[in-house]
């Protein structure tokens, strides 16, 4: 017997009244449906899909901030995946093919030759991302700030992961049973930040790897805690994860950013959940130098990618699900990117009714 | 976006650089968040910058857990 059917076979005889695991990360969900982990857990058991996909959760007054400085003449690079998530006036996309420059980067770092390359004009990085990509931006402005680059500025809408999940994990509405947390999150964080889920909250919690072993295995380790009652926070991903996190990365984050409120799409505004440039960086700081303050976005009429977001709805209880909201046309965020929830649930499960 | 490949170190370049090899993909990449990058190292790389190096075994805990699954499944894997 493999260990992914084993694990099946265990979840069987350890679940046998109804739990709802929340798999926090987008890359879990794609994953899970990707190896059809779904048709293999017993029937009580449901799988929620959480707000760990960060072009989903950035909020839509952010990247009208990032449009507004294509407007002002300025250069915006951001990862591949923002592109197309619809603002008020467009996406970065849609100026793009009207002649604003929008550039693609790959890397952090492709943003120094961007810079240097083009003196007069400005640079702007739109930084999205949890705390897998906050550090590479961190480390960005620190060879910026050495190589004296001046033309450079971020648009700091990294989110920290763990007040989203203390938001959800107090919300009476959701019953989340236990968390599957984000394992590349938890590379750079560690354990630390997230065992007040189950020494605070009672909800076990376990860090996983998102191969399929890694979800499956995950899921029993949940289940036995439910099982026996006590909730902690544990592990299976051990190859990559270290109890203390990454130490180098953790330093660079906390020379350049100091966590400040921030506005989630979904979750409304959270109060220390984003991350600002400390004062010694503010010379690159975006908002600062174009004078921009990002005001809670409106959501598009029918959109419930805020319910989504949070676990309340699958994507087939919206009513735009794959009608007016299509992975070629998007009306909400949570359909634009592969990790989305809707974008997810689009591409494998649009037939059929969908999963449970 | 939070997905991160494993990759191979195969040369240390100048400046915090390095190029590793995922199957046939070759790329270059940023070491700054870890530490004593070696060629040889299996690295995660996300969005350009190694963010950890792999251990090559499990841990402990979790083949713990593999043998529970097993006896909980009857299996005789």
């Amino acid at each position: 017997m493999d260990r992914v059917t084993a694990a099946s076979q265990a979840l069987k005889r350890l679940v046998d009244s109804p739990v709802s695991v929340m798999e926090v990360c987008g890359t879990h969900t794609v994953s899970i449906f990707r190896s059809g982990i779904r048709s293999l857990l017993p029937p009580e058991l449901g799988l929620v899909s959480g707000p760990g996909c960060p072009v989903c959760v950035t909020d839509q007054g952010e990247i009208d901030c990032a449009l507004s400085l294509l407007d002002r003449g300025a250069v915006v690079a951001a990862y591949g995946d923002m592109f197309r998530v619809p603002g008020e006036s467009g996406s970065l996309a849609s100026k793009r093919e009207r002649g604003f420059d929008a550039r693609v980067v790959t890397s952090a770092f492709d943003l120094l030759a961007m810079a240097e390359g083009d003196p007069v004009k400005e640079v702007v990085f739109l930084a999205v991302g949890f705390e897998t990509t906050a550090p590479a931006t961190a480390a960005l402005l620190i060879e910026a700030s050495r190589r004296g680059i001046r033309n450079l500025s971020v648009l700091s809408f990294h989110k920290r992961t763990p007040p989203a999940l203390a938001s959800l994990s107090a919300d009476p509405g959701l019953r989340i049973s236990g968390f599957l947390l984000p394992g590349h999150v938890s590379v750079i964080l560690g354990h630390a930040p997230f065992s007040f889920l189950a020494s605070d909250r009672g909800i076990p919690s376990v860090i996983a790897g998102f191969d399929p072993e890694q979800i499956v295995s995950g899921l029993v380790d949940i289940a036995l805690q439910l099982h026996s009652g006590e909730a902690a926070l544990h592990s299976v991903y051990g190859r990559a994860v270290r109890p203390e996190g990454n130490r180098r990365a953790l330093e660079l984050m906390d020379r350049v950013f100091e966590s400040r409120d921030s506005c989630w799409r979904g979750l409304g505004p959270l109060a220390k959940s984003g991350l600002a440039l400390r004062a010694e960086f503010s010379g690159f700081d975006a908002e600062k130098r174009f004078e921009l303050k990002p005001e809670q976005g409106r959501t598009p009429p029918g959109c419930r990618c805020g319910d989504v977001l949070t676990g309340r709805i699958t994507p087939h209880e919206c009513p735009l699900f794959g009608s007016a909201c299509t992975p070629a046309s998007p009306t909400g965020p949570c359909m634009v990117s592969a990790e989305g929830t809707c974008g997810a649930y689009f591409k494998f499960s649009r037939r059929g009714g969908g999963p449970r | 976006m939070c997905l991160a490949i494993p990759h191979v170190i195969t040369e240390i370049l100048d400046d915090g650089a390095a190029v590793a090899v995922a199957g046939r993909v070759r790329a270059e990449i940023r070491t700054d968040l870890i530490d004593s990058p070696t060629p040889g190292d299996t690295v995660l790389v996300h969005a350009g910058f190694a963010i950890e190096k792999l251990a090559p075994e499990e841990s402990a805990e979790l083949m713990n857990l593999w043998e529970e699954i097993r006896r909980l499944s009857g299996g005789e894997a």
